[in-house]
């Protein structure tokens, strides 16, 4: 039981190519998208967490006095982490009142603070960079030809992630990519970095996407039925994917996912909708194994069976995911924006009687994870 | 062969005595004194027990290949397509590396096959441990 809600949820007024704003100026549009969205003017604001911009730009960039920020940046399962440490601090009185954003110009790159990358003496620069990692498409991919051999994933079943994602992109007008797309479209589209297409990868866009917390007590006084958030996880494992313990399942999906649903008091079958963040196509498949809904080794077979798809058993990133809705480079906000979707029965896919929904970020490469338990009845 | 734009480590006092190993032609592991654990990468105390009790060995320079990407976007360091690898060394520990000495695609790259390490020098200070096919070996 948490005792918190989220009572104003919005992303940026657009979503895709942005050039004509900064960084900082999608957190604002996102914030202030969410402020109306609540009813809420900014000095009602009293605690701010955001990743990517610190917490101290974004409250005085929006004019706030914070009694309680967060910083908390492990990547883009931060603003998970974020949801579930402004529960703490709400129910502790440190504030009342909490706004979490997200801005990124990760397209557009237009006022974003330069990359500093790893510095050739830390323990990625020393034992990772040298071996010419490109970043996630050449890093968070490295676990799944290990998956593959283990429990025999085909380059099919791998591919059928991103032809179920579109499926469901297909019917949100603000998806990126809504043409409906087949095995072969994606198995034929360019290779990035074997056994990875294109199609398999997410995209890269500009956006952002905020949301406002407060106590289950006033929650109900706002324009929108509130989203109880009734369970939460986070953990970590490693900031160098090659010392993961596993290469087929995330230690940080498991801590995190069981936390969330333990403390939800929630079986799997509770769970109605389902988000997993998927900046690859191989992580739809992690997610479901980690979280138990699936045994391990038979996830690829679930999705390209069609659970996951619209009309199926276990509704999956019904916004069409990081592969096709938009993915601004930390994506675990818009994960959590269809979650509350699909709660307040708003969602462009909406699922029939979506009574909980359960959204797992992750950080890094599989470093970091967090996870939201979110529903439309209190705890 | 060295190459000189590969982005190269700049070590650590904790990790001064692996790029020593490899500049000596050594690929050097540590073991934990008190529960025997090995791993990597290098600190001067055991990931498993935190003891501060550990040893320096040389290992064996085996290991295997346990998984792999083949980038295919141009890098200025490398020549496209190149395989970045996970290698699981015969003492246990895995680290990044690279494959060389065969083909860079799917069909010469087997998953669990064996691999021998050897030293690419970089410059005077650096040399870094690449694997390359172990042949016959089993």
């Amino acid at each position: 039981m948490t005792g918190v809600a989220i009572v104003g949820a919005a992303e940026t007024t657009e979503l895709g190519v942005i050039p004509h704003m900064s960084q900082i100026q999608l957190h604002a549009d996102a914030a202030l998208n969410a402020l109306k969205d609540a009813g809420l003017g900014i000095a009602d604001i009293d605690g701010v967490a955001t990743a990517g911009e610190s917490p101290t730009g974004i409250a005085h960039y929006l004019g706030i006095t914070p009694t309680w920020v967060d910083g908390t940046s492990v990547g883009g399962c931060s603003f998970m982490l974020h949801v579930r440490h402004a529960i703490a601090a709400i129910n502790s009185g440190q504030c009342t009142t909490v706004l979490i954003t997200h801005g990124e110009s990760g397209r557009s790159n237009v006022g974003r603070g330069s990359f500093r990358g790893m510095g050739a003496s830390t323990l990625t620069g020393q034992f990772e960079t040298p071996y010419g990692p490109m970043g996630p498409p050449t890093m968070f991919t490295l676990p799944v030809l290990r998956y593959m051999k283990d429990f025999g994933l085909t380059h099919e079943q791998l591919a059928m992630v991103a032809v179920v994602q579109r499926q469901w992109a297909s019917m949100n007008p603000r998806a990126s990519f809504r043409d409906l797309i087949t095995v072969d479209d994606v198995l034929n589209s360019r290779m990035i970095a074997y056994p990875f297409h294109l199609l398999e990868c997410c995209l890269v866009t500009d956006g952002g996407g905020a949301l406002i917390l407060t106590s289950d007590e006033r929650a109900k006084d706002f324009p929108n039925p509130p989203v109880y958030l009734i369970g939460t996880g986070e953990s970590v494992e490693t900031p160098m994917v090659s010392q993961m313990a596993d290469l087929t399942s995330s230690r940080a999906f498991r801590v995190a996912g069981f936390a969330a649903m333990k403390e939800a008091g929630i079986k799997h079958k509770d769970v109605d909708h389902l988000m997993v963040y998927d900046a690859f196509a191989h992580l739809p498949i992690y997610g479901l194994e980690d979280l138990g809904f699936c045994e391990r080794g038979e996830a690829g077979s679930f999705i390209s069976e069609g659970n996951t798809a619209p009309g199926g058993s276990l509704p999956l990133n019904t916004n069409g995911g990081g592969l096709s809705y938009m993915h601004s480079g930390m994506y675990g906000m818009y994960a959590m924006q269809e979650s509350v979707r699909q709660i307040r029965g708003t969602a462009p896919a909406q699922v029939d009687n979506a009574q909980v929904s359960l959204c797992l970020g992750v950080g890094g490469m599989f470093g970091a994870s967090g996870c939201v338990v979110m529903s439309r009845a209190p705890h | 062969m060295a190459n000189s734009k590969r982005p190269l480590p700049q070590p650590t006092p904790e990790t001064q005595h692996f790029w020593e190993g490899t500049r000596n032609g050594e690929l050097r592991l540590q073991r934990c004194d008190a529960c025997a654990a090995v791993y990597f990468p290098p600190r001067p105390f055991c990931p498993e027990c935190s003891s501060r009790m550990v040893s320096v060995f040389s290992a064996s320079g085996r290991a295997t290949l346990h998984s792999y990407v083949i980038n295919q976007r141009p890098h200025p360091a490398f020549a496209a397509p190149y395989s970045i690898a996970i290698v699981e060394l015969e003492e246990g520990p895995r680290m990044m590396s690279n494959v060389i000495g065969c083909p860079q695609t799917p069909e010469a790259l087997e998953l669990d096959m064996p691999l021998n390490v050897v030293f690419e020098k970089q410059n005077d200070d650096i040399t870094l441990p690449l694997f390359e096919p172990a042949g016959d070996r089993t």
